[in-house]
Order: structure tokens, then C-alpha cells, then sequence
């Protein structure tokens, strides 16, 4: 294989001339090639997106807390100042605030207005956590509210953050499943081509067997071909599927709805990446197909 | 130099050549005769490894074909030069190319210091850079065989070389023939042309293998 890729520079040498030019195959390769890279490069903003929105939810919620007080009107300041006071013992804890009753009016506005009047109703008194890092105990500190404060029930948000993680992660998974099986359709089509090519040919194989060429040489001719059809139609396509990316709305628009489908920073340099994956698959597609074609036309 | 030991070769349950004996030895010049459909092309084929024996063993350069791998048997015919019937030519590659051909599959495509004079010795200096299929039939068959001479092989094998050429130019082929054999190489030549042999035994000492009822016999006396 070592002698292979030297050779690959060099497009139009003697070896890439004696297999005739194949109009419908190398351009079946190439077109191909661009539309499996402008897929691919979605499907990679799609991964990235992911992954951002599993550290968004994911960051959002780790290192909160909040703790629900629910009792008799007449006991829920008490409650609330004795949760405070466990709270500002409790090793972990970084900071504690009860919310306003504004704060709490905010949030149930979605649901009953915003004239609600908070101060007549028994809803329960919420208590925002912020921890250090490390975290706290929170089985210890349910103990020591069950004791001081038994209306107090804390939430450590661990069963809103775990799904939202998850279905954040396996949509990055499906990204990344997207892009292999564009690699596996791409090597498959790329194959078939050169497998058309090669049969199309076999009069040119007898010629240049006959003349004393190896299969070495033989393939290099095909693969050549197949290599620079792919990279140049994913480099295409790439290009096309970066600009398609860039031209999306963004988050912060009224038409952002996809929460930041496309690449940030760095991220913007992974579809430069997808001609050369796309030559290599092109390279092992046509070298495996050329060779067993060549022992079948022995 | 190529050996048949016990040589048959069958095709679709029938044998075509059978219980063939023989030892080409260097710088001897054959000739192959028989009717056609006789088995001449395909005694040829198995010269040059493109078939193998049904039975029997067939050695080139002193190794038995059977043990040569695909690569192997590359390299073996850049020892050998094939003129076939109809040329076989790359049609969209111009003449020169074509006749460099086996120089370039063998990483030689550089070494074109001789390629004029071959060119003006088979008498196409002129038509360097047509293609193939620009060619008359004399002008393919002299392309043919300085692409086989190129690397100058040891062996040069030859099938009806003269099948579409009229007598002039079968004799200016001849001729080529005749001076690589006093070079050293070992020219087989499979033709039905008996006027050709004769005119070669003259000048050459050539023998006159026929195949008759799938068995090749020496017929020099008889021509």
C-alpha cells in the first residue's frame, strides 16, 4: 500500500492514463461523493448541536438544588427560616435564597397569569440551592430537614437533568450513526462504480497483462481515479453543506427554533476533515473492489 | 527456455490439444501451422501463461506456470513479446504510448532513448502520434510488434502476425523477424501462410511445428 499513495499525487501520470477516461462512473463517484459530504456535514452540525444542548441542560441544572416548604400558612415562614438555617450549616452548600413571591409569581405565569395573587394562596414557599462543586449530602440533609422543617421536601433536580442528558447524548449518537452509514453508503456506491469500471475494462486489463503489468499497477490506475473523484466531489459537497450551515438562522432570531443547529469555533473546522475521510473510503473501496475483480478477471 | 511435458488442454469436456511434447530452445525460430480452429491461438495462450494445461506441465524460464502467482507471471512476460492476431491495442492511447506500453507497466516508462529508431525500423516514424484505430492494418500489425520488441524480450510470440497484410508488407514483417531471430531471440510464429514459412526457411533455419488431430508435430521436410 506504501507505494500507493506517492502515486496518488499525481493525477494525470502514465499509470492514471492507461485505464480510459470513464465518464459515467467518475462522475457517478463525485456526485456521490458531494451530496454523502453535504449530508455529512448536517450530520455533524447535528452532533455538535447535540452536544451542546446536553452541556447547556446538563450545566443548567448541576449544582442546583431547590427545596418545596408545604404547610399551614402559619408555619411556612417558620419552616422556610428553619430550612434556611439547616442550610447555612450544611456542609456543600454554597449559597441559599427563598425566592420572592415576584420570582414565584414569574414562574407560574405561564400557567395562571401574571395577576395572581401569591400572598392569598397556600402555595409552598421555594428555597433555591446553589452547591460548591463537590456537592452535598443530600440523603443527610433530607434527614435533618425531616427533623427541623417536616413540610420541607428538597428536589436535587436529578430526575429532570438524567433523561434530558440522555436524550441529549443519543442524539449526538445519531449524528455520529449518520455519519458512518454516509461513509458505508459512500463506500458502497463507490464501490459498485468501480466495480462497473473494472468490468467495462477488462478488455484494458487483458491488454496491460499481456504487456507485463502486475495487479499493483493495474489497481493504482483505478484507484487513482476513484481517490481524487471522491475527494474532489466531497470537497464540493462539503463546501456547499458549510455555506447551507452558515446560512441557517441564528439562535438568537425569532426563526432560531433549532436551538443552534450548525458548528461554533472550532467546530467549524470538522467538515474540512470530510474530503480526506471521503478519499480514504474511496481509496480501501476501489483498492478491495479492483483486487478482487482482478482475481476474478484471472 | 518454454517446455510442454505431456501438454492437454480441454475446453467444454473436449480436448482441443493433446499429449503435446516439446522445448523451444533459445534463439530457435518456429513456425506453428494448422487449419484454423486447430488449436494454434491457443497453444499460444498457453506459451504465454494466459491458459493453463488440463494435464501435463508447462515450464516458462525453467518455472512450472502452475507456481507462478498473477505477479509472477507479469514479470515472466516482460521476458516474452506478444503479437496477437488483432493487436490489442489501448485505442485511447496514442501510438508511442501504446507501443511504450510495456516500459511504462514496468516502471520504465523513462528509457525512450531507442524509441525513434524502432519507431523508423518498423516504419511508422511518421505516425508517432496517432491512435490506434487511425491505423491500416499493416501499420497495426508493425506497432504490434515493436511493442513487443520494446524491452527486448527473449521470446517472441506471434500469431498470424501477417493474418491481414498483403505480400509486400507480409514480407517487410518477415523480415523484422528474421533480423531479431539473428539478434538471439527465440521468435515462434503461428500462421497458415505457407508461402511465408518458405520464404523464411530460406533465409533462417526455421522449423515448421502443425497441429493435427490436437498433436503438435514437427512437418519441417514436408514444406
Amino acid at each position: 500500500m506504501a507505494g500507493f499513495l506517492p502515486d496518488l499525487a499525481r493525477f494525470d501520470g502514465p499509470t492514471a492514463r492507461v485505464v480510459p477516461p470513464t465518464g459515467h462512473t467518475a462522475s457517478l463517484t463525485s456526485f456521490t461523493s458531494a451530496v454523502m459530504a453535504f449530508l455529512a456535514v448536517f450530520a455533524l452540525a447535528l452532533s455538535f448541536a447535540a452536544g451542546r444542548l446536553a452541556d447547556r441542560w446538563s450545566d443548567a441544572l448541576a449544582n442546583t438544588a431547590t427545596i418545596r416548604v408545604s404547610a399551614p400558612s402559619d408555619q411556612i415562614e417558620v419552616q422556610a427560616r428553619a430550612v434556611l438555617d439547616v442550610l447555612s450549616t450544611t456542609p456543600g452548600i454554597e449559597s441559599a435564597r427563598a425566592l420572592t413571591d415576584d420570582e414565584q409569581r414569574t414562574l407560574l405565569a405561564p400557567w395562571f397569569g401574571a395577576d395572581l395573587p401569591v400572598e392569598s394562596l397556600p402555595i409552598p414557599r421555594l428555597i433555591e440551592i446553589i452547591s460548591t462543586p463537590d456537592g452535598f449530602d443530600a440523603t443527610g440533609l433530607r434527614l435533618r430537614l425531616s427533623a427541623e422543617a417536616p413540610g420541607a421536601v428538597l428536589d436535587d433536580h436529578g430526575r429532570w437533568r438524567a433523561p434530558l442528558v440522555i436524550a441529549a447524548g443519543r442524539l449526538r449518537l445519531l449524528g455520529v450513526l449518520c455519519i458512518g452509514l454516509i461513509g458505508a453508503t459512500m463506500a458502497a456506491m463507490i464501490t459498485l462504480a468501480a466495480n462497473a469500471a473494472l468490468a467495462s475494462n477488462a478488455q484494458v486489463i487483458r491488454v496491460l497483462r499481456m504487456v507485463g503489468a502486475q495487479d499493483n499497477y493495474i489497481a493504482r490506475a483505478f484507484v487513482r481515479r476513484f481517490t481524487l473523484r471522491a475527494f474532489a466531489g466531497a470537497a464540493i459537497g462539503a463546501a456547499a453543506g458549510l455555506i447551507a450551515v452558515a446560512l441557517l438562522p441564528s439562535p438568537e432570531t425569532e426563526g432560531g427554533f433549532l436551538t443552534g443547529l450548525g458548528f461554533q469555533g472550532v467546530e467549524w473546522l470538522f467538515p474540512l476533515l470530510l474530503p480526506i475521510i471521503a478519499g480514504l473510503v474511496a481509496f480501501l473501496a476501489t483498492r478491495l473492489a479492483a483486487f478482487r475483480k482482478l482475481r476474478e478477471l484471472t | 527456455m518454454i517446455t510442454f511435458e505431456k501438454v492437454a488442454y480441454n475446453y467444454g469436456g473436449a480436448d482441443l490439444l493433446s499429449d503435446i511434447s516439446l522445448r523451444l530452445q533459445p534463439g530457435s525460430f518456429h513456425f506453428l501451422t494448422g487449419p484454423s480452429g486447430a488449436g494454434k491461438t491457443t497453444f499460444l495462450r498457453l506459451c504465454y501463461g494466459e491458459l493453463l494445461p488440463s494435464t501435463g506441465q508447462i515450464n516458462l524460464f525453467d518455472q512450472n506456470v502452475r507456481s507462478l502467482t498473477r505477479d509472477d507471471l507479469a514479470r515472466t512476460r516482460r521476458r516474452m513479446g506478444i503479437v496477437h492476431q488483432d493487436c490489442q491495442f489501448l485505442d485511447h492511447l496514442p501510438l508511442t504510448a501504446n507501443i511504450m506500453l510495456p516500459l511504462t507497466v514496468s516502471g520504465r516508462g523513462s528509457e525512450t532513448d531507442d524509441l525513434a529508431d524502432l519507431m523508423t525500423w518498423v516504419g511508422l516514424s511518421h505516425l508517432t502520434d496517432a491512435f490506434p484505430p487511425q491505423l491500416s492494418g499493416g501499420e497495426r500489425q508493425r506497432a504490434a510488434v515493436a511493442r513487443a520488441i520494446i524491452m527486448s524480450p527473449d521470446v517472441i510470440l506471434a500469431d498470424e502476425p501477417t493474418g491481414n497484410l498483403d505480400w509486400e508488407m507480409s514480407q517487410r514483417l518477415l523480415t523484422l523477424l528474421v533480423e531479431l531471430n539473428k539478434m538471439g531471440k527465440t521468435i515462434l510464429v503461428a500462421t497458415h501462410d505457407l508461402t511465408l514459412i518458405r520464404t523464411a526457411k530460406a533465409q533462417v533455419p526455421a522449423r515448421v511445428l502443425r497441429i493435427k488431430d490436437q498433436r503438435v508435430q514437427l512437418a519441417g521436410a514436408d514444406l
